[in-house]
């Protein structure tokens, strides 16, 4: 689905990411954990279009993306949900979720879009409650769900997660989590989630990346991962002595 | 002094003052969507008025046509503007885009005056000037232009941002610019249409205004600086704040003309401005501005 190769970022002379590769297949749910600084949204930000790599190739679907403009590449099914979830705050719910569907707006695509806007709202039924008021007024677990909810909008293939579970209390994540498997399974969605939650992400991924200082310094099947002791003392915070 | 007298002041207030309004809509559409404060806005509504004046006379236009024709020319110079100005540097800090668009207006301003010369024009009023009496104070057709035409762009670009997709993609690039890449709104394209709307909002208001108080190469500097004034007054990024600090500026100014002195007219917008700044910074709509740390 997507595909990344020898990618390296510098943000002015800071090397952010270096020579990374990696690729997510179809129907797949593939975490990218790691610590603070990473590069972890870096990453995300140049496959969404947002960060120009300074060398290396992006394909998705086949096609090279890493000079397209983000708005085409939306246009193209990739939707990225952004950190600290960046929902249109004085905008009603309902606009934050129309404006995910921006890209396809015309005349034709109209009840598409309704039905899509029903399809949301039967998904996380609180913010149809919610409709009318002012994203800016909804706790945070109700931010996370609309930030996903409009990113759903555009119809994508494959989503990007960044972070979903920062600022939620437990069982909010756990809903949040069990939302994006239930995107997999029901609805075909390909997913790769960015984690500092380590252990919950790697619980619902199929495979994972481990990202150190730019690098990815591991890689694998979810369950290697969880059981591997380098990320079990660095990430899961369990002392592996006891 | 006479109820007669006062409503006159008013109502010649309230025409002045709605565009100054229209001049402060210009600053907050673009403040909204850029962040830059773009001091070319009062020389769209010098070309407004000047080019339909050159159309009229030039090109033997009637003054309907020549009006339509002027507001296209201005918001086409609006896109040229942002096209050749803005966008090549658009990753330069907001302060340096104000800069280069005060260089831009003065830029626009020798043109007119290598074009059309230093002298003021007139253009006829829109429908005679058989004044109109109104419970003693006497009221120009004009200025029933100019309330008229105001209101309708005020409800056309209300409508525009909350009934309309392009408008609702515009306030979110305002709000977030990324979040809105990120939703597939072409951030560049908006900025584009934001300075044409601009344009073409200044140019109505120049057009509109000059059959009153005539027109010349330099009339951008004092209606930017007013209208500027009035987005303040108003609170700035506040379209509704725009528009009533407009209101409010041109029947302060036109009380002031009158019952004190004509000749400090230009002033009071300035001090009661400044007097404002001083005890509610944020303009009269605006928002006090809350960061969370």
């Amino acid at each position: 689905m997507i595909t990344l190769k020898n990618i390296d970022i510098f943000y002015g002379r800071i090397h952010a990411v270096k020579r990374v590769s990696l690729h997510v297949d179809p129907g797949e749910i593939v975490a990218l954990i790691g610590g603070n600084g990473a590069g972890k949204t870096t990453l995300l930000c140049a496959i969404s279009g947002l960060i120009r790599p300074a060398r290396g190739e992006i394909l998705h679907k086949g096609e090279s993306i890493a000079r397209r403009s983000p708005d085409k590449i939306v246009r193209s099914g990739l939707s990225h949900v952004p950190e600290g979830r960046l929902v249109f705050k004085p905008l009603s719910v309902e606009d934050n979720l129309l404006l995910g569907a921006y890209g396809r707006f015309s005349l034709k695509a109209r009840r598409q879009i309704k039905n899509d806007l029903a399809e949301v709202y039967a998904m996380f039924p609180v913010l149809k409650q919610r409709r009318g008021q002012c994203a800016g007024t909804l706790s945070g677990g109700e931010q996370q769900m609309l930030a996903i909810g409009r990113a759903l909008m555009a119809r994508p293939g494959i989503l990007l997660l960044d972070e979903p579970s920062m600022g939620l209390a437990p069982n909010i994540t756990r809903e949040i989590f069990r939302h994006i498997v239930m995107l997999r399974d029901r609805f075909g969605l390909t997913v790769l989630l960015v984690e500092q939650n380590a252990k919950s992400a790697l619980r619902v991924a199929d495979r994972g990346y481990v990202l150190e200082t730019g690098r990815i310094i591991l890689q694998g099947p979810a369950d290697e991962l969880l059981a591997n002791k380098d990320v079990q003392r660095a990430y899961l915070g369990r002392d592996v002595d006891l | 002094m006479d109820s007669a007298s006062l409503l006159q002041f008013l109502i010649s207030g309230l025409t002045v003052g709605s565009t100054y309004g229209l001049t402060a809509l210009g600053f907050t559409i673009i403040f909204n969507t850029t962040g830059i404060i773009n001091f070319a806005q009062g020389e769209f509504v010098m070309l407004g008025g000047m080019l339909s004046v050159f159309f009229m006379r030039i090109a033997g236009l009637d003054e309907a046509s020549a009006i339509v024709l002027a507001v296209a020319a201005v918001t086409l110079a609006g896109a040229l503007i942002e096209r050749f100005t803005i966008r090549p540097v658009k990753d330069a800090s907001i302060i340096n885009l104000i800069i280069i668009t005060i260089g831009v207006s003065i830029f626009i301003r020798g043109l007119a005056m290598l074009a059309w010369g230093k002298d003021t024009f007139a253009l006829p009023p829109f429908s005679g000037d058989a004044p109109i009496a109104l419970f003693g104070a006497v009221v120009m057709p004009q200025s029933i232009w100019v309330l008229a035409i105001s209101l309708l762009i005020l409800s056309g670009l209300k409508a525009f941002f909350s009934g309309t997709i392009y408008g609702k993609g515009m306030l979110a690039c305002a709000q977030d610019k990324k979040a809105a890449y990120l939703v597939g709104i072409s951030v560049e394209r908006m900025v584009l249409l934001s300075f044409m709307i601009s344009g073409l909002v200044g140019a109505v208001g120049g057009a509109i205004l000059a059959p009153i108080t005539l027109t010349s190469f330099d009339v951008g500097v004092i209606l930017g600086l007013k209208g500027f004034a009035a987005c303040i007054l108003g609170g700035l990024g506040n379209p509704f704040g725009a528009a009533a600090g407009g209101l409010i500026l041109g029947v302060l100014e036109s009380f002031g003309a009158g019952l004190l002195s004509s000749a400090y007219k230009d002033a009071f917008a300035f001090i009661i401005l400044l007097l404002l700044l001083f005890v509610r910074p944020s303009g009269l709509f605006g928002t006090r501005e809350a960061k969370r740390v």
